[in-house]
């Protein structure tokens, strides 16, 4: 205390301390039980339904607990009773705005223990549709950020511009949520008549859609002082909780899982760009999806350039049995690092199957991140973080 | 904007990298690190003594390097009495395997855990195994190496039964209070399947243009 003072001279050290005095009469004074304030579980802010316990102090949060749970469907269970593949059509619920991409890493990992590897233009779609799922999450992402912040009408772009890329996913997949597309060695159906033209045409309005955003959320003065300097984490500390994605990213680490691992996806095979924030607050979090969602359109635009022509499935047999085994593959899907450590004792479904899920990771940091924030700011951190329930319970 | 940073794709990890790891392993704990395996082109596992479980996890953070967390889990080696829940419940179960053979990097107790963690500046991961032994399953807590252990301890704890000295708050995540079993140990039923037989083979459909050699096609015609 008496270092912040001794610059002072004595006049104004006595009106600092008598200012402290009065400070610390009226908590005193003021002083109540603390509250209890119990956010959800139907809360707009939560993407499902999970429920946050702050404790308060005045306007002050000084612990929260977030309490998932509500959506558990235990996959972990069911994928022992299930074969191979059938396993996609559990797990593409686990995030179910970018359900395709859940599929990848599980398959990933089955061909890897099979030894399987698919051929060039099924890698292609998958990277592809991939990432067109990754525009549909994160394009809701940045229209949802604008609700829960008060600004209503992204939401309503965010929907208009996102029914483009379902359409796209439906017209390949027939699934707008659940495509239950990926198979053991490649893919199910080969990409329909005019799906190409379509596509490029809807990642130039998915492009406007991202500039849009960008000028009216991200260049706004509220918005910016909504999260500019909120919910801080550093990036030691979101490495030890497994931080993933772009809240990793937002905080000045440089991994992202599609250009770091050597994945049969096509991203080594053309030109793009991982996006960092050295900040690590909720504006960092929110600017960094921004241009992955960019970037994302940009990649699918190259990937069509490159698609080649040929088999879109491997030769592999019709009852699926995979070899004895572990397996663990990750692959940077919409929330972040989601893999599957796949254990096969040589039977037709998988032994054990653990499934790492990001957002179970992001929701676990909500205690360090909410401690000590002021109320109105709880909402635009468990915004800036983005998490999907289906995620953390599966 | 300059926040952007350039990508320059870093080299990718070798099986030096990996064989690297384990010596520095070796040389940090010595006979704590029980078995290794390096599969060339794909990963690495270790296997640590149940006692180094918590010194394995800051070894592998403070000399290896590994700062980021990615999961903790276990595994059940036991094979299911169950099966997958298809048996005919008017017949006699069938014989199963009893054995448990644990998996890569070896095993002596029924159930293990596991952990993964990752090196964001050399790219590489390492999986990390213990043996949880069988009368007392309880293991150190890894909160101290890295916190984000905490919610998947928990979870571990909820599902397998197993117990973390030093986790502060081992509640339930999932299940309510009071839950009796362990619902990912092995020996669990999927009460789904045991309350309503699985229909099996009988309610495949065959493909239009794959009934005729369809060799799903058993079991009454009603399909």
């Amino acid at each position: 205390m008496t270092s912040t003072i001794d610059h002072l001279d004595d006049r104004q050290k006595l009106s600092y301390i008598a200012a402290q005095a009065a400070d610390a009469r009226l908590n005193v004074e003021l002083e109540t039980e603390g509250m209890t304030l119990n956010i959800g579980p139907q809360h707009p802010a939560t993407h499902g339904t999970l429920r946050i316990i702050c404790r308060l102090d005045g306007e002050q949060v000084v612990w929260a607990e977030p309490s998932a749970g509500y959506m558990h469907r235990g996959y972990e269970k069911l994928t022992e009773v299930r074969s191979f593949p059938q396993v996609t059509a559990l797990v593409n619920r686990i995030d179910w705005l970018g359900s395709f991409a859940n599929e990848v890493p599980f398959i990933l990992a089955a061909e890897k223990l099979m030894g399987v590897e698919a051929p060039p233009r099924a890698q292609v779609i998958r990277t592809i549709l991939f990432e067109l799922s990754r525009i549909a999450n994160v394009g809701l992402f940045l229209g949802d950020l604008g609700v829960q912040l008060g600004a209503v009408t992204p939401v309503f772009m965010a929907f208009r511009d996102r029914e483009h890329v379902l359409n796209l996913i439906e017209g390949a997949t027939g699934g707008r949520f659940h495509p239950n597309f990926d198979r053991i060695g490649g893919l199910y159906k080969d990409l329909p008549a005019g799906w190409i033209a379509e596509t490029r045409l809807a990642m130039k309005r998915l492009r406007r859609f991202c500039d849009e955003m960008d000028e009216l959320l991200f260049g706004n003065e509220i918005f910016q002082a909504r999260l500019r300097g909120i919910g801080v984490i550093p990036a030691d500390v979101a490495k030890q909780y497994g931080l993933s994605g772009a809240n990793l990213r937002a905080s000045g680490v440089d991994w992202d899982l599609r250009r770091d691992q050597q994945l049969p996806l096509s991203y080594d095979k053309i030109d793009w760009k991982v996006w960092t924030h050295p900040d690590g607050d909720s504006y960092a979090r929110c600017w960094v999806r921004l241009q992955e969602t960019r970037e994302a359109t940009l990649i699918v635009d190259r990937l069509l350039d490159i698609l080649p022509s040929g088999p879109i499935m491997a030769k592999v047999p019709r009852i699926i049995k995979v070899p004895e085994g572990e397996a663990w593959v990750s692959t940077e899907n919409p929330l972040g690092e989601m893999g599957y450590y796949v254990v096969s004792k040589n039977d037709l479904g998988p032994f054990r199957c653990k499934i790492r899920s990001a957002s179970f990771n992001n929701v676990s940091i909500v205690p360090w991140v909410l401690r000590g924030v002021y109320v109105p700011d709880v909402i635009a951190i468990l915004a800036s973080l983005y998490f999907i329930l289906g995620d953390i319970d599966r | 904007m300059s926040d952007a940073t350039t990508t320059e794709t870093p080299a990718l990890p070798g099986d030096g990298l990996r064989e690297g790891v384990v010596d520095r392993m070796r040389d940090a704990l010595g006979s704590s690190l029980i078995d290794s395996l390096v599969k060339p082109g794909d990963d690495v596992w270790v296997r640590v003594a149940t006692d180094a479980w918590r010194e394995a996890g800051r070894v592998l953070r403070d000399v290896v390097g590994c700062e980021y967390f990615c999961f903790l889990s276990a595994i059940d080696w036991m094979p299911s009495p169950y099966g997958k829940g298809e048996d005919d419940p008017t017949q006699p179960p069938p014989e199963r395997k009893t054995d448990i053979v644990q998996g890569y990097a070896g095993g002596e107790t029924r159930m293990q855990v596991f952990a993964r963690v990752t090196n964001t500046d050399l790219h590489f991961g390492v999986t990390i195994k213990a043996d949880v032994p069988d009368e007392n399953p309880v293991v150190d807590s890894w909160i101290p190496n890295y916190a984000g252990a905490n919610w998947h301890e928990r979870e571990c704890h909820e599902m397998f039964g197993i117990g973390f000295t030093g986790h502060p708050d081992l509640r339930n995540m999932y299940l309510p209070t009071g839950f009796e079993g362990y619902p990912l140990r092995k020996d669990f039923p999927l009460l789904a399947r045991m309350v309503k037989p699985w229909p099996g083979i009988a309610d495949v459909e065959p493909l239009p243009d794959e009934s005729s050699e369809g060799d799903a096609t058993a079991e009454g015609g009603e399909s």
